[in-house]
């Protein structure tokens, strides 16, 4: 496995300023195209943001597969959250195509995403601790009558989620609880509940399991495990931790430089791998700040 | 005992509600006249303003922000009236078009804080002060009469020794039902307490705000107007500021925090009944009404430290 990951490391290059090629980085080479007969629900295309002066996606392509777990791996600050955020609507591309089920699609909200059946669960899970548990499930999706009056059909809406709550397995003491007095495990699978609630077809994960014990992040992980193969979802997840990569993803994706530098499926690649990769391009980047130091 | 903490910690209106209720035993015991019809007529009359302007208040402080012009939109709607009305236009349409100015100034307010990202506290500020000198401009700094104290629509507004009360009453309920009972309440209080996540939830946190300013201003230049109809008449020179602090005051002490995402309309009634009974107490007791604004003082904070303590307990009941 390692031999053929080698076979995939062209010479490291430097690539900064404003050129708009991908990188020549150490992990260049190891991107693979589409394949044409590939069931894709999810995919972007020269996807490109820019804040003020800071570039941070100049071109990035992924895919998703249907029913497939993605895991999306780079350093603090590469734009894996600012890709979810465009991807999932919050924010909009400055360039590029998004397409759902090879539909064309231009978000505009949140809303539109939903629309296409695109789920979000953000790094600071967009959880209000002051409301319950039922209250955040059904955030911007409240069950209502009397029209433009929006009154709250509490009853209803508590029981659906505990319905709900049931069949994914996630237990907490009470609908009515207030969100802020759960613990961080409950309150990521609130969130995680939240987002396939309304039968989202792609969940855009980021951090689930960010600052987790092991017995909170193995609640999560057999969710995102049973959403996934029982439940027929799509996921594209964000984490630092290549154990819990390996143990959720069928592929990995690095982001690096504003770019997709790497895609491999799991059964490709190891951790071992990961790491050998990542080292070699930290010290890639160490080479080229000291060279820019002594400039 | 530590369920009594838990259900006290966890009801904000109950520690204001046993203050209140100990004052009023202990101006009552002092004067009989305290429960006099005259006397609760003429607390309800001073309370009616300060829970009006209060229930506005308790929407952005849960959404974290404030509106310090909410006191001179009462004083200064009622001027709308006056100056309107001298172009020779019915009171009914006088009241409307000055409550449709108030509206303005509350989008404004919302406009300068979603879109300028001016923090409310200084928008608002400065707001405040543009309306004070308006009218002192408009009025050559001259007191007048109110317009539409007599008659059956003086009654309803303001002349009748209940009709405020009721005003007040009826507002401060819809106020309540609009943030406990509907998506929009929810989401004031969504985007006070994680106003990103709110967002990302897809909740239209500008709209919600900008919303918010309009129903203070709508409010408050409402109960100003009906204010002003009875006491029947205007001083240009009213300071606007002191409304608003009563009002900040009710919703502090009635277990409001002002770092939004924690709101309670009944405990600012209650912190409006408790203003209130202080201010008609010491008047009826005796005491000089200098002593009322010590006090007022002092009962924000041992209110705020009881608050504060509780919510404490609370954290660590849950724990």
């Amino acid at each position: 496995m390692s031999g053929a990951l080698e076979a995939d490391l062209p010479e490291p290059g430097n690539n900064v300023g404003n050129d708009t090629s991908p990188p020549r980085s150490s992990l260049v080479g190891a991107v693979k195209s589409s394949h044409p007969h590939e069931d894709l629900v999810l995919r972007a295309e020269k996807i490109k943001k820019s804040f003020g002066a800071l570039v941070v996606l100049r071109g990035v392509d992924i895919r998703l597969r249907r029913g497939e777990v993605l895991g999306l791996v780079g350093d603090n600050g590469s734009g894996k959250s600012t890709l979810m955020k465009i991807l999932c609507g919050f924010q909009r591309q400055d360039d590029g195509e998004v397409f759902v089920n090879e539909k064309h699609v231009d978000f505009h909200s949140v809303q539109d995403a939903r629309n296409e059946g695109i789920e979000a669960v953000y790094q600071d899970l967009a959880l209000v601790p002051q409301l319950t548990v039922y209250q955040n499930l059904f955030l911007n999706r409240e069950l209502t009558r009397f029209g433009k009056i929006g009154w709250l059909k509490n009853t209803s809406m508590r029981r659906l989620s505990e319905q709900y709550l049931a069949a994914i397995g996630v237990k907490v003491a009470s609908v009515d609880a207030l969100v802020g007095s759960l613990s961080g495990g409950q309150r990521q699978a609130i969130a995680l509940a939240r987002a396939t609630r309304q039968d989202a077809e792609i969940l855009l994960l980021d951090e689930p399991l960010a600052a987790m014990g092991a017995k909170e992040s193995a609640l999560v992980i057999n969710l995102v495990k049973d959403l996934s193969q029982n439940h027929g979802v799509s996921m594209i997840i964000i984490d630092h931790n290549y154990t819990h990569l390996f143990e959720l993803c069928d592929r990995l994706n690095i982001l690096q430089e504003g770019y997709i530098t790497y895609d491999q499926e799991i059964s490709d690649t190891s951790i071992g791998d990961l790491n050998e990769l990542m080292i070699s391009e930290y010290r890639r980047r160490v080479t080229i700040g000291q060279s820019e130091l002594k400039a | 005992m530590r369920q009594v903490v838990g259900v006290i910690s966890q009801r904000a209106e109950v520690t204001i509600f046993i203050v209140c209720v100990v004052l009023i035993v202990y101006f009552s015991v002092r004067n009989a006249n305290f429960y006099s019809y005259t006397n609760i007529v003429t607390m309800v009359q001073y309370m009616a303003p300060i829970a009006v302007i209060g229930a506005g208040e308790v929407l952005l402080l849960d959404l974290a922000e404030i509106d310090l012009s909410s006191g001179q939109v009462f004083l200064t709607a009622p001027w709308f009236v006056i100056l309107i009305n001298q172009h020779g236009v019915p009171i009914g349409w006088c009241v409307a078009l000055s409550l449709l100015v108030c509206i303005g100034i509350g989008a404004f307010n919302g406009a300068l804080v979603v879109t300028l990202k001016v923090p409310s506290f200084v928008a608002t500020l400065g707001v405040n002060y543009v309306l004070a000198g308006y009218v002192l401009v408009a009025s050559d700094d001259v007191q007048t009469n109110m317009i539409g104290t007599t008659g059956h629509f003086g009654a309803v507004a303001g002349i009748a020794n209940w009709s405020e009360g009721f005003w007040a009453i009826g507002i401060v309920i819809l106020i309540w039902a609009l943030l406990k009972g509907t998506r929009f309440g929810l989401h004031t209080t969504a985007t006070g307490d994680n106003e990103l996540g709110a967002a990302e939830a897809g909740v239209k946190v500008r709209s919600v705000k900008v919303r918010c300013f309009i129903i203070i201003a709508f409010i408050s230049g409402l109960i100003g107007i009906f204010d002003a109809i009875r006491i029947g008449s205007l001083d240009p020179a009213a300071p606007g500021l002191n409304e608003m602090l009563s009002a900040v005051t009710a919703c502090v002490i009635g277990g409001t925090a002002l770092t939004g995402g924690k709101a309670t309309v009944l405990g600012t009634l209650i912190g409006a009944i408790v203003l209130g009974v202080l201010e008609d107490g010491f008047n009826i007791v005796g005491i000089s009404a200098n002593w009322f604004i010590l006090v007022e003082g002092a009962v924000i904070l041992l209110a705020m430290g009881v608050n504060v303590q509780l919510g404490r307990a609370s954290t660590r009941t849950l724990a």
